[in-house]
Parts: structure tokens; C-alpha cells; sequence
């Protein structure tokens, strides 16, 4: 064997080590990204080789927690890809607004920055008080980050930009008030949004759902495990309900093309189609 | 003797455009090898660049896209803001990963992904650059067996760094743009 292919043989005893100890099924992610990340963690761990993590992960839960956080990328924006969010206040939710009520479900929601970014767009088109939001993540870190919607304030110059490329109405600044050097996302903003953990890899899913996000997280999965994720979407999607990838995401390698309809090619915005 | 390889992956920020026409433009229209490229300066949108360059040059060149299979006669530009890898069983992926050496994509993660895939049956070259992104990629590929390229810093528009992977002594050839020309085209096989 080669060096490269110890080193995955090393990776997927790890991974497996993980799934049959703690239920966590990273067997399905694109391998070079997990690579990537597993060597840092083991760069910053101080340990020889990466099969040499794998009797601490088993005997020590909290070392094992380390690694989890180490695997998960929470990189997010406010009404990041703004011309996605003009796309949906011009396309779909005019849709959206025939329903006296409708979910939507923002799968991977990392630290919560793209559903706040909704609840505001919902807000300033009168649609708020017929949404309910979920928001998913398996990184509990994250999820906390979300509830809290308390973010640092050096990042407010370039939400407000998005927000304003985005078609915002008002001024980015009416939607939080500062404290010290960070920014508390209105009380109002949080009151439609269910922040909840849920693992996308191995959870199914609680109900239908009119609008489902799920942005920048199909890229760190495998073709098997994004062919399964999108089947998940699917199902709880009613005819005509909506998916929204990220901007370098598609169906094409996913065997699911045919079953949904591109609303808005450039932006990621597809339609499941009707059963012919 | 020709050695065999399964990609050529290239690197580089100041000047790379210039670089790459030259070297892309005397590559045979038949070039097997696929091409692989992180370019700081000229990240690719939606496929102006690949035009730009199909204008120019016979081998055909496309954006690489998530999961897309790695296919022979073809060069294929990294999109801007997200990181390009390789993955082992030779497709793309793409990823949302922290900006490395303040870029995204990044010289180092393509590199490295490209090593972990590959093995030895990778070149990787380092071209005029201003920064040390790459620097820690070229190491990465050489550990896994692959060869390794720097342009001679002396005729590259930025020497910096082709300059840091040479001193930091991970670097198998130092070559002329002319010489990897002739190298691609007589020593390398698929
Ligand atoms: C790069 S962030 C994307 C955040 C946001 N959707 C955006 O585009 O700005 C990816 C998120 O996916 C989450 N994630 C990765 N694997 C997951 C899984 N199996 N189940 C649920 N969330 C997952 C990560 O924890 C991270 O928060």
C-alpha cells in the first residue's frame, strides 16, 4: 500500500470507530473534505497518526466531542448570496402567499445567520405570521449561537450590504440593537423560528414542508449520501413546494433531475414537479 | 523515459494568466493529462473565463463542478469562493472551509486534496505568485509521492512563490515555462 492509501484505510476505521460508538455517520462525506479536516484536528491534537485516534475517541467521549466540532464547518453569512434572497421575495413567496399557513425548514442552518436573514424577508413582505421556520443542525455548538442570535459586530458592515443588494426595505440596522462589540439579533425576528438539532445523515423527517434550504452542506457529502438527503427532501416536499441549494450546488450528479423543475437556474431555486 | 500520472494540478496568483496561456496555448490539442487550476487573482464566475480561454486554446476548459468526474483532455478552473478538491475516486467536490492564506479557493487545499487522491501519480507546479499559498500543498503532494514543479522564480512575473516552496526545499524540478512545455509533452503519460 501507499502512503495515501493507509491513510485512507486509517480514516475509514476512524469513521467507522465513530458511527458504531457514538451513532454520528460521517462514512457518506466527501472523503477529501474529511480528510482535510481530520488532519487538522490531528495537527492541533498533537497525536502521531490518525489511527492513533481512535482508542481515545472510543474510551473518551469529550475528546471525541473536540473531533466532532473539529468536522463541522459553520462558515455563514446573513443573506449570503444576496441575489437569491431578491430571487425568493420576487418568485417564490408570492407563491408562498396563497397558503394561510406553510413551513419552511432550513436544513444545516450553522449558526442561524440564513434564517434570520428569512424571517426578516417574511417580515417585510406580511408573511410572517402565517410561517413557521424550522432550523437544523447536528452541531449543538452552532445551534446554541443560533438561539442566542447574538453575532459579532464586525461582520454587521457586510450583512447590511447583502441586506440591501438583497431588495431590503428598511435599514439593516432596524433588525438588532448593539450591546458592547456584538449585535442582538429583535426578539420578533426569533418568535417564528424552531432551532432544533437534527443529523441529516441518519434522522428522517417530522412533516411537509413548503420551502426547504439546504445550502453549502450537500458539497461536504458523497453522491450516495446527497442522492439520499435530496429523496428525504423530496418526500416532505408537497407538488410545487421548494428547494433551495447553494450557488455551486446542483441535481445534475444526483439522479434527481427529473424530479424537479429549475425556478431560477443561476440561484439554485427548484421546484418538485408534478407526477406525470 | 515517460512516468504516468493521473492529473496535473497548477497554482499561482500575480501573472498566472499570461503563465498559462503560454503553456496551455503550446500544449498539444490531444493533451491527455487533465489540468487542474487554482488562480487566485482570476477566480472563474460563470464561465467567462472559460471562455476566455477557449477562445485562446485548443484543449477544451470548463469550471469544475461539485461531484462532476475528473475527465482526460480537459483543463478545469477553480470557482471563486469556494475551496476545489479532488476526491479519490477522481471527481470534484467543493467546499465552504475557512479561507486559507486568505483565499478561497486555495492553492494549499487543492494541492493536498490532489496528494491524498493521486499519490505519486500527480504533478503539481507553482507558478508566478505573490503570496505562499501553495507552499504547504507542494509538501503535501511530495509526502504522497508526487512530483513536484516550481517556475524558475527568475522567469516568473512574481517570483515570491515559486521563490518559497524551492527554499523550503520541497521542490523536485525548477523549470522555464519552455522546459515544462517540453516535459508535459515528452516525459508524461496517462
Ligand atoms: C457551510 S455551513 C452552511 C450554512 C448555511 N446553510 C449557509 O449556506 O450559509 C454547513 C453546515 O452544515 C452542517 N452539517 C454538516 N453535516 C450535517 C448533517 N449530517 N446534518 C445536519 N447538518 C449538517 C454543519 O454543521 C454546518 O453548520
Amino acid at each position: 500500500m501507499k502512503p495515501h492509501q493507509i491513510e485512507a484505510l486509517e480514516i475509514s476505521l476512524l469513521l467507522e470507530a465513530i458511527y458504531q460508538r457514538y451513532g454520528y455517520d460521517f462514512r457518506n462525506y466527501a472523503a477529501a473534505s474529511i480528510q482535510r479536516r481530520i488532519t487538522r484536528f490531528l495537527l492541533s491534537s498533537d497525536r502521531p497518526s490518525i489511527s492513533a485516534l481512535i482508542p481515545e475517541v472510543i474510551h473518551d467521549p469529550s475528546f471525541f466531542q473536540q473531533l466532532l466540532l473539529g468536522l463541522s464547518i459553520t462558515v455563514t453569512e446573513m443573506f449570503r448570496d444576496p441575489l437569491m434572497f431578491k430571487s425568493l421575495r420576487e418568485t417564490v413567496l408570492p407563491f408562498l402567499n396563497s397558503f394561510p399557513s406553510f413551513k419552511i425548514w432550513h436544513a444545516g442552518c450553522a449558526t442561524g445567520q440564513e434564517a434570520y436573514s428569512l424571517s426578516i424577508l417574511l417580515e417585510e413582505e406580511g408573511l410572517n405570521h402565517r410561517a413557521t421556520i424550522y432550523a437544523t443542525d447536528f452541531n449543538d455548538e452552532a445551534l446554541d449561537v443560533a438561539r442566542k442570535g447574538i453575532y459579532e459586530k464586525e461582520h454587521i458592515q457586510q450583512y447590511s450590504e447583502n441586506y440591501v443588494l438583497s431588495g431590503g426595505k428598511r435599514s439593516f440596522a432596524d433588525y438588532y440593537h448593539e450591546k458592547y462589540d456584538a449585535v442582538i439579533m429583535r426578539k420578533s425576528l426569533k418568535e417564528r423560528i424552531i432551532f432544533a438539532n437534527h443529523n441529516l445523515a441518519t434522522d428522517s423527517v417530522f412533516s411537509e414542508i413548503h420551502l426547504i434550504f439546504c445550502r453549502n452542506v450537500l458539497i461536504y457529502f458523497d453522491r450516495e449520501l446527497q442522492k439520499k438527503v435530496l429523496n428525504l427532501f423530496w418526500d416532505c416536499l408537497p407538488y410545487n413546494g421548494f428547494l433551495c441549494l447553494g450557488t455551486r450546488e446542483s441535481l445534475a450528479f444526483s439522479g434527481l433531475e427529473d424530479k424537479f423543475m429549475p425556478v431560477d437556474k443561476k440561484y439554485k431555486i427548484f421546484q418538485k414537479k408534478e407526477i406525470q | 523515459m515517460t512516468r504516468r500520472f493521473k492529473a496535473l494540478v497548477i497554482g499561482g496568483s500575480y501573472g498566472l494568466l499570461t503563465a498559462l496561456l503560454k503553456l496551455l496555448g503550446s500544449l498539444p490539442e490531444g493533451f491527455q493529462l487533465p489540468v487542474i487550476i487554482v488562480s487566485h487573482i482570476h477566480s472563474s464566475d460563470c464561465g467567462e473565463l472559460a471562455d476566455f480561454f477557449n477562445e485562446r486554446i485548443s484543449i477544451p476548459v470548463k469550471e469544475a463542478k461539485d461531484k462532476e468526474p475528473i475527465q482526460s483532455n480537459t483543463v478545469y478552473l477553480a470557482p471563486s469562493n469556494y475551496h476545489l478538491l479532488i476526491e479519490p475516486d477522481g471527481t470534484f467536490s467543493l467546499n465552504m472551509d475557512e479561507k486559507v492564506s486568505y483565499s478561497r479557493p486555495s492553492i494549499d487545499v487543492l494541492f493536498q486534496s490532489a496528494g491524498f487522491a493521486f499519490g505519486d501519480r500527480l504533478i503539481a507546479v507553482l507558478m508566478t505568485g505573490s503570496n505562499h499559498d501553495g507552499v504547504n500543498g507542494v509538501l503535501s503532494v511530495k509526502k504522497y509521492g508526487g512530483l513536484t514543479i516550481a517556475q524558475d522564480p527568475d522567469s516568473a512575473e512574481c517570483p515570491v512563490m515559486p521563490r518559497a516552496a524551492i527554499d523550503a526545499g520541497y521542490v523536485d524540478q525548477v523549470l522555464t515555462i519552455d522546459q515544462l512545455i517540453g516535459f508535459l509533452t515528452t516525459k508524461v503519460n496517462t
